[in-house]
């Protein structure tokens, strides 16, 4: 049974205590929303999934497999506040970079996209005709939208999105919830943070501020 | 479950690539370093002597500290732009090598700062007054030379890398670092410039360069995680 699991993740910075003893499993098609306040320490456990932190105490496995192992990293589709669009390059390039890398990482398959898949992902996320405009001439919406084309292509198991609704449009709202919706149906496990309100079936909620250190520091 | 990620050597051609354009795109951070070399170079003779004498005994260690100063000025921007941009974590977590990826980077960035160093020494040889015989050690010294200082200058800038003005931190660590490569590398160009044999000194600094080489990414590697973590 594919799931992630979360053993008693904790984590302080500077000895002040964000959240302790995360407890959580989700099984494969589940789509998951992380919940809490600002600096409430969302995109710190995102990060500490991706293993990207360690944490301070506890455990993530993905499929039994520990963070940070080269099993999970290519499970693994991370998107942060930073998405790791180039500004010099064009959104083709761009892509082409990031498939280069990481590949479709779907089950057994080393394959890459191809061109037309390409350009039919950033169709997709409306930036047809921009294929090859450099991306600093893009707004910041485009940019963005340019890292979000990952996700029409993508077919890794674990999806661990960071705000991805920032800058986009309502329309761009719409179809990426289609497309989260259809990867959990897929089998796919994604989680995410969001301030936007938006409507999938069957989300789960993990809400931080349940985790809260209980107020005692040091 | 493993082995659904692009084979590692298509991925580091794509890498290369990538970086390479990327390189070629900001033009103008390029020219930097080479116009630095290429004018103090024309200064020296015009601001200390142009009697060619003089000159003859000046030449292989300005032209190596020039070579060295421009390399440590081009540093802080190896991974800085990545670092920033989330290019760096992107490719950290695509689970391929971060060695691999690292020594790729490096290596471009040597490929448009190093190599332009070397290919132009010549001429600036000759603005010194370089012995004709000192040609060859100078161009495969710098060659090697520079190769080890920006491998061993990339764990520098990997550490100061989430710092916004590390410039000068990123001096201090790498400086001393530096000061052997110098030594043996000025030495193996004076050396040929009086005509004596200079391949054993050649060979340390081919040496320093194989080490950093293999060494080095690792080193950056781990300074570029610590400074993720931040």
């Amino acid at each position: 049974m594919q799931q992630l699991l979360l053993d008693k993740v904790s984590f302080s910075r500077d000895e002040v205590p964000l959240f302790t003893d995360v407890e959580a499993s989700w099984p494969a098609g589940s789509i998951v929303q992380l919940q809490g306040a600002n600096g409430a320490g969302k995109t710190t456990l995102l990060r500490i999934i991706a293993g990207l932190l360690r944490p301070s105490a506890g455990r993530v496995s993905f499929n039994e497999v520990p963070s940070g192992h080269y099993d999970f990293l290519s499970q693994l589709l991370y998107l942060g506040h930073q998405p790791g669009v180039k500004r010099s390059m064009t959104p083709l390039e761009n892509l082409r970079w990031y498939f280069a890398l990481n590949g479709l990482k779907g089950v057994q398959s080393s394959a890459r996209p191809d061109e037309p898949g390409y350009v039919q992902a950033l169709a997709k996320v409306g930036l047809r005709h921009y294929e090859d405009v450099p991306c600093y001439q893009l707004s910041a919406g485009q940019q963005r939208r340019v890292a979000l084309a990952r996700l029409f292509l993508s077919e890794a198991p674990l999806w661990l999105l960071d705000e991805p609704f920032t800058a986009v449009d309502v329309h761009g709202v719409a179809l990426l919830e289609e497309r989260i919706q259809a990867h959990a149906e897929q089998g796919g496990l994604v989680l995410l943070t969001t301030h936007q309100s938006w409507r999938v079936a069957g989300l789960e909620v993990l809400d931080l501020e349940r985790f809260k250190a209980s107020g005692a520091r040091g | 479950m493993s082995g659904n990620l692009p084979a590692p050597g298509s991925a580091l051609r794509a890498m290369f690539r990538h970086e390479c354009a990327l390189q070629l795109r900001n033009r103008s951070e390029l020219y930097n370093p080479l116009l630095f070399f290429t004018s103090i170079i024309v200064f020296v003779p015009l601001g200390i002597s142009p009697e060619a004498g003089f000159l003859k005994q000046l030449a292989p260690g300005m032209v190596w500290i020039i070579a060295l100063l421009s390399v440590l000025l081009s540093l802080d921007r190896v991974f800085q732009a990545d670092f920033e941009d989330g290019s760096l974590e992107q490719a950290l977590l695509s689970g391929q090598s971060g060695y691999m990826l690292v020594l790729a980077k490096v290596l471009v960035h040597w490929l448009f700062t190093g190599l332009p160093l070397t290919l132009l020494s010549p001429v600036l040889g000759i603005m010194l007054a370089l012995p004709a015989e000192a040609y060859g050690c100078l161009m495969l010294s710098l060659f090697f030379g520079s190769g080890a200082l920006c491998f061993i200058g990339a764990v520098g800038a990997a550490l100061t890398v989430s710092l916004r003005r590390g410039g000068l931190l990123l001096s201090l660590i790498i400086i001393p670092l530096y000061v052997p490569v110098l030594i043996f590398g000025s030495g193996a160009v004076s050396a040929a410039a009086i005509g004596d044999s200079y391949g054993a000194t050649l060979a340390v600094v081919v040496a320093f360069w194989l080490a950093a080489l293999m060494l080095a990414p690792f080193a950056a590697l781990g300074a570029l995680k610590i400074n993720l973590a931040e």
